[in-house]
């Protein structure tokens, strides 16, 4: 049981942290979200995995701990599927943001980062969205239509 | 006034108010329309400054405790402590609680100028990210210290995003995810303390890792390096800071401004728990390595950037360096100052960041976005690196003789003098003081007139036992060269914009704006003029902190209270 939750857990990690270096803002969402949820089981694993234990104390058992499951990780993984739920709903509102303003789903927008000084082989701005530039993992062509209203 | 809450019976309670009052200011902002922006500031501000009365009174009564400071302990669910919810003020926190309710006062006076309206819900966001910070602050336990963690950053990313626009949303969106990312890793280090250990009170932590077996203490180990990670990312140590300059720059002044103090959460927390529960650990050299790369880092940028909002940036990290490295080489003295240098420095970079904004709208004319950047150019040199328009950095410019400078102008650019003294660290600023003590404390660990009376200084510092070591001569080195380096970008900075400027008419100045920064410089200057009894503050909590037993005792022996 144990090698096959630290399996599980590993794959689920392994794709999210795959997907969160990607660099198209849904793919980082979803390998964010993936992330969480392997962090959630690896919370959820370190009360030790047990079958058909009691959470909380019952008058017939013994009061010893190998009658009882700990109760505290599961409170834990709780809060942090609550707070992982919400940030992940706040950063999709960000995304979508992003794409309304730059006219394009990469995570950096549609130019190099704006600094002092440009790159001055910079494409143009976002007002003519055919020079937008060819990223290697825009094998989609639905990536790259522009916006068709205000986001 | 601690007379009058004695009699009360709310002195107990003292600990806690400072979480609950942001907390309930909020809420209440929350049934006001969204467009009551004076309602709502006026909240905002009797909050955040009763939050900063209640620290001071929290500091205070820490600090009268004796040598060993009291920590007063509050258990929030009545709970003994490795069970509930423990909140602990000592007099680290109370420090930390005072100087970002400070900094927090000021950022608020000056949002009610014009930062305020720029979008909706600024005042109810800004009093969470308080709370947050007064909880990370406070917190004894490794799990509510990341729920005040999310809190403080929730907010953040509504304040960074307040008044969106293409560059807030961008820079936003790198800051969530990094954030994000970092979180897991919190979670993951935190999962691991608990999974060895068997408990997340900050204090039981300290009693029982020391006597884990080898396998569940490297297990803890481990935990305790991710959980390092997160507070390095939060600290902006590098490699993990290159989010930072452009987040500040994008977000709005008093925001900004706040965020000043959310980056020294990270080196809060590491302090905190670093002297606690891992004492002794070797990963002070990684923190030393990453603080000396951290300046290095801040320094070159510093002489890179052309924006205000930049400049300010890379001294934010530049301090966070000094601050990290200077917890690195482990010496109690160096600590001490190095805790000086982080109040120094915040109020600093506060003042700073709300300056440029008043710098920056007079030089644009009143409009808050300039012509260079809406043609995406830099705001000095052009792509060919001439100066732009309206800059005439020619010796033989025509003076205009005879003309009296205006109040406004000369007020802006004294005040950008005493922020570049206090960032650069030269007299006779608390900027000055912080490193003359830093690098006192590194050379000479018993104090000035200790120590080296018997022999010539320079032998003295040579043949001492305590030398620095090359780490140490490393650090020193930097930190003077971080001086000149500062003061190159800054003098710069202030050529291009007081001393070039052309057909430019008077800043205006409001009270709202010039108020807080004129406090927060006061408080460097009040911070140089006390440094004596500031100086014996800090050394008795870095004293503290190397004692963490007293720490343990406090929060283990609290007693529940009993129901009459």
């Amino acid at each position: 049981m144990e090698a096959i939750l630290a399996i599980a857990i590993g794959v689920v990690a392994s794709t999210g942290v795959w997907l969160m270096l990607r660099g198209r803002t849904f793919q980082v969402v979803i390998g964010l979200a993936l992330l969480s949820y392997a962090v959630n089981l690896f919370i959820f694993a370190t009360g030790r995995l047990s079958v058909d234990r009691e959470p909380v104390l019952l008058g017939p058992l013994g009061a010893t701990l190998q009658h009882y499951d700990d109760p505290l990780p599961q409170a834990l993984v709780l809060t942090a599927i609550v707070i992982g739920f919400a940030m992940t709903a706040l950063l999709l509102v960000v995304t979508m943001a992003l794409r309304g303003l730059s006219g394009n789903d990469h995570v950096d927008g549609i130019h190099a980062p704006p600094g002092p000084r440009d790159d001055p082989a910079a494409p143009p701005p976002p007002s003519a969205p055919s020079a937008l530039p060819a990223h290697r993992e825009d094998a989609g062509p639905a990536h790259d239509t522009p916006p068709k209203g205000p986001a | 006034m601690t007379g009058l809450l004695h009699a009360l019976g709310a002195r107990d309670h003292l600990v806690v108010a400072p979480i609950l009052l942001p907390m309930l200011a909020a809420a209440a902002m929350l049934l006001l329309r969204a467009d009551r922006f004076r309602l709502q500031a006026a909240f905002g501000i009797a909050s955040t400054g009763l939050g900063f009365l209640l620290s001071v009174l929290l500091l205070v009564q820490v600090h009268q405790g004796g040598p060993d400071g009291s920590t007063a302990v509050y258990l929030a669910g009545n709970w003994k402590a490795p069970f509930g919810i423990t909140l602990v003020a000592d007099r680290l926190s109370a420090f930390m609680l005072v100087l970002a309710h400070g900094i927090a006062l000021g950022a608020l006076v000056f949002s009610t100028a014009r930062w305020q309206r720029v979008g909706v819900h600024f005042h109810p966001l800004f009093q969470l990210q308080v709370m947050g910070l007064a909880g990370a602050f406070l917190t004894g336990d490794l799990f509510n210290l990341f729920v005040f963690f999310e809190i403080l950053l929730a907010a953040s990313y509504g304040l960074l995003l307040h008044g969106s626009g293409g560059a807030r949303v961008q820079a936003g969106m790198h800051y969530v995810a990094l954030n994000l990312a970092a979180s897991s890793l919190f979670l993951i280090g935190a999962a691991l303390v608990y999974g060895s250990t068997g408990t997340l009170n900050m204090a039981d932590l300290a009693q029982r890792i020391p006597q884990l077996l080898p396998g569940d203490a490297a297990l803890a180990r481990t935990g305790a390096a991710l959980l390092a990670v997160t507070f390095l990312t939060k600290a902006a140590a590098w490699p993990l800071n290159f989010w930072l300059v452009r987040t500040y720059a994008a977000a709005t002044p008093p925001a900004a401004a706040l965020f000043a103090v959310m980056s020294k959460v990270g080196l809060y927390t590491l302090l905190r728990l670093g002297t606690l529960c891992f004492p002794g650990a070797d990963g002070n050299l990684v923190l030393l390595v990453m603080g000396l790369a951290t300046i290095a880092f801040g320094v070159v940028g510093l002489l890179a950037s052309q924006r205000l909002a930049y400049l300010a940036g890379y001294a934010l990290l530049v301090s966070s360096g000094t601050v990290l490295s200077a917890i690195g080489l482990e010496k109690p003295g160096l600590t001490a100052a190095a805790l000086y240098y982080l109040a120094s420095s915040s109020l600093g970079a506060s003042a700073f960041l709300m300056l440029t904004d008043i710098v920056e709208r007079w030089r644009n004319g009143g409009a808050v976005f300039a012509a260079y950047q809406q043609s995406r150019e830099a705001p000095f040199l052009g792509r060919d690196l001439k100066p732009l328009r309206g800059i005439d950095l020619d010796e033989e410019q025509d003076q205009p003789t005879g003309q009296t400078l205006p109040t406004a102008t000369a007020l802006v650019g004294l005040a950008f003098v005493m922020c570049a003294l206090v960032l650069a660290g030269l007299p006779p600023l608390s900027g000055f003081t912080a490193k003359v003590a830093l690098l006192t404390s590194l050379f000479n660990p018993q104090g000035l007139g200790h120590g080296v009376t018997d022999v010539s200084v320079g032998a003295g510092i040579l043949a001492h036992p305590n030398t620095p070591g090359i780490a140490g001569w490393l650090f020193a080195a930097l930190l003077v060269g971080t001086g000149l380096a500062c003061l190159l970008g800054f003098s710069r900075a202030a050529i291009r914009n007081f001393w070039a400027a052309q057909g430019r008419g008077v800043p205006s100045l409001r009270l709202a704006e010039c108020l807080p920064i004129g406090v927060l410089l006061a408080a460097c200057l009040a911070l140089t003029v006390l440094g004596g009894p500031v100086l014996d503050y800090f050394e008795a909590t870095a004293g503290a902190l190397q004692r963490p037993q007293v720490y343990v005792q406090a929060v283990l022996q609290q007693r529940a209270v009993t129901t009459p």
